[in-house]
């Protein structure tokens, strides 16, 4: 979890708004630290075990943490064997045109499964977290598909569960360019930036490659209030290091003052 | 800590055996040590060496075991196609399996024009070499005069051990002796001798990159590469090189067309591939024509599914060739993506401006740097002083060596 990127959300682990849809995209960029920040500040313990950092295996073990690893299961999809003993979950592998309804299975069986109400109290609400819709993309899913699912996640997490979602959706092309180069993953972008609450779009800077300064994040909120929508838009700075990411207003670095 | 030391500080000659010390350090790391790999010292992640010792540099210290290095080719296919003989070079060297895998050329075509390894010390596998004492040949010891007290010390490493080098030098004007050729072990796949399956197997993945990929997983679930196989015997790392994946002669029309009807075909091979290299003791090095790939939106996604990946952008052919500016190198490296495995942020190099140079003894990746001109009239530096300037270690020296124009 990194602090300052709570702050910046005014989040913390025991306050945050539930029923959000949360999310990461980049540009040209990498993203998958925020990532990172997310997955332990959702999985937080008590105060002792945050000092001491969160430990995905034991989250794993007691239930907290249930692990989708599209990678390992896709192989049973990919080279189809005799005996095809994975899971259904990546059977939209064979025929990406059909969609990601069996994708979309998994969640929402984790969410209504009664294993979960044994610990159901000791935890917060469910968090889904999807690292790379783009890798969807191009695995040959049409945008719509992802959008729907998406769409779902949102409908089954949010609104019934009051719990939070965070997806990734990463990006290639410049955002000037219009010819259609990229058209899947921009139309994914816009469709997701519409449905969700808060935004965090990680881009490289304008001015170049910095070894000290790795990029700009630019945070986004839009809430609903009364009529019409509002949104507020932050723009940081950030550096990456070993144990966390540091965020600072832009020309506030401290390889700059 | 008082260990037993027999005889380290006798300089008799009476000492007959050939180590140093009987201390034995004892490991009680559970990494297991396969011949030709490293601990990374950033990540602890198992590093190979790719054959080409800058690049290893430039990839944080080697190519990690179960990751794929994508290539993007020079416009003739030269550079890369080095790049890739060197990696399987050195894995016939370090004694790994290797994976050839070629639309184009038959693989036994590539693996015959592999360079020679310049063998000072490396071991080359013969059958039950006994360690050569040091008090067999009385005569030698006029051979050294001055550093007489290495001479109880061991000239060559025993046959029996690795070698235990981690990256080697070849000679390119020299292909590798067919002996130690031999000793390695190769798997091929040439894909006009696999007849196409009548059965389509998936819909978005083109049938030569289901049978590459069917037959990459037989490989690794035979030898015994599965991360999870038993540890019976011992492990060895698998090389595979896959040569010019994405060209039309693997069935791809990626690089014929604006908007080819395959668009998702080598990128579900490039996941599954993936799939496949995370659960075994494999490494991969893919090139790709990215020169005939109109769509830079698709080659990002093709980066970004593998985890390294550099490009080459050689001067054969192009105006660069004849500039004064470039001309003590081939051509310009780009390093497009470097993977943070097991930590948040990826060490990419400090410079963007990177040139390399076949040499005959080196493929060498230098900092593309020229010194300040500060001479009176505006002459092209002499290339001693060039060569100097750019290496790869120095951070950011000028050419200060002596500007003989410079007088007030």
């Amino acid at each position: 979890m990194f602090a300052e990127l709570s702050s910046i959300l005014n989040a913390s682990p025991d306050s945050f708004t539930q029923g959000e849809f949360v999310l990461v995209s980049d540009r040209q960029s990498d993203a998958s630290f925020l990532i990172h920040h997310f997955l332990s500040f959702y999985l937080r313990g008590d105060a002792v075990s945050q000092r001491l950092g969160v430990s995905l295996a034991q989250a794993k073990e007691k239930g907290q943490l249930v692990f989708l690893e599209g990678l390992k299961e896709s192989l049973s999809v990919l080279i189809p064997q005799d005996t095809n003993t994975g899971s259904k979950a990546m059977d939209f592998l064979r025929d990406p045109a059909v969609g990601l309804k069996s994708l979309y299975e998994f969640p929402s069986s984790v969410s209504s499964s009664g294993s979960r109400a044994e610990g159901a109290e000791e935890w917060g609400p469910l968090v889904l977290l999807v690292d790379d819709l783009s890798v969807l993309l191009s695995l040959g899913v049409s945008v719509g598909a992802v959008l729907d699912f998406s769409h779902y996640c949102r409908a089954t997490v949010c609104s019934e569960l009051q719990g939070n979602v965070v997806m990734l959706a990463r990006c290639d092309g410049e955002e000037e360019e219009g010819d259609g180069d990229d058209e899947g993953s921009e139309t994914l972008l816009k469709g997701l930036t519409h449905q969700c609450s808060l935004t965090l779009h990680v881009q490289g800077l304008p001015t170049g490659f910095c070894r000290d300064i790795h990029g700009q994040v630019e945070v986004c909120w839009r809430r609903r209030q009364g009529d019409g929508q509002s949104t507020q838009k932050k723009l940081f700075q950030y550096k990456v290091h070993d144990k966390g990411a540091s965020f600072f207003a832009p020309g506030t670095s401290s390889a700059v003052l | 800590m008082a260990a037993p030391m027999s005889g380290v500080g006798e300089a008799s000659a009476e000492r007959s055996s050939f180590n140093a010390t009987s201390f034995q350090k004892k490991t009680r790391s559970r990494l297991i040590s396969i011949p030709g790999t490293r601990p990374s010292v950033q990540n602890g992640q198992l590093l190979v060496s790719t054959g080409v010792t800058s690049l290893d540099y430039l990839l944080g210290g080697g190519l990690a075991v179960g990751t794929v290095l994508l290539i993007e080719e020079d416009r003739y296919d030269s550079y890369s196609r080095m790049i890739l003989k060197y990696f399987l070079a050195e894995g016939v060297v370090c004694r790994h399996e290797l994976f050839v895998a070629a639309a184009q050329d038959n693989p036994d075509d590539i693996l015959q024009e592999l360079p020679a390894p310049i063998l000072d010390d490396v071991a080359i596998h013969k059958p039950v070499e006994q360690p050569r004492l040091s008090c067999e040949p009385q005569d030698s010891m006029d051979a050294m005069k001055i550093a007489w007290r290495y001479q109880n010390l061991p000239k060559v490493q025993s046959a029996l051990a690795s070698s235990s080098r981690f990256g080697h030098y070849y000679d390119v004007s020299k292909t590798m002796e067919p002996e130690i050729r031999q000793a390695a072990k190769c798997h091929r796949f040439y894909l006009p001798e696999h007849p196409t399956q009548s059965s389509p197997t998936h819909s978005t993945m083109l049938e030569s990159y289901s049978a590459l990929l069917k037959s990459l997983q037989e490989v690794i679930h035979r030898e015994g590469f599965d991360v999870a196989a038993p540890m019976t015997k011992s492990r060895n790392i698998l090389r595979i090189g896959l040569h010019s994946l994405g060209s039309a002669l693997w069935g791809d029309d990626l690089c014929c067309h604006d908007n080819p009807k395959n668009v998702h075909a080598l990128t579900s091979f490039l996941y599954g591939l993936r799939a496949l290299l995370r659960s075994s003791l494999s490494v991969a090095v893919v090139t790709v024509p990215s020169h005939l790939i109109q769509d830079r939106a698709l080659m990002g996604s093709i980066t970004r599914l593998c985890d390294n990946a550099i490009a080459l952008e050689s001067f054969k052919g192009s105006e660069r060739e004849t500039n004064p500016l470039y001309k003590d190198y081939h051509g310009l490296l780009h390093v497009r993506q470097v993977p943070h495995l097991n930590c948040l942020a990826s060490k990419l190099p400090d410079h963007k401006d990177l040139a390399f140079k076949l040499k005959r003894k080196q493929f060498s990746i230098e900092r593309l740097h020229l010194p300040p001109d500060l001479s009176e009239t505006v002459s092209r530096v002499s290339r001693g002083e060039l060569a100097g300037a750019a290496t790869m270690a120095s951070g950011c020296s000028s050419g200060t060596s002596g500007n003989k124009h410079l007088d007030f």
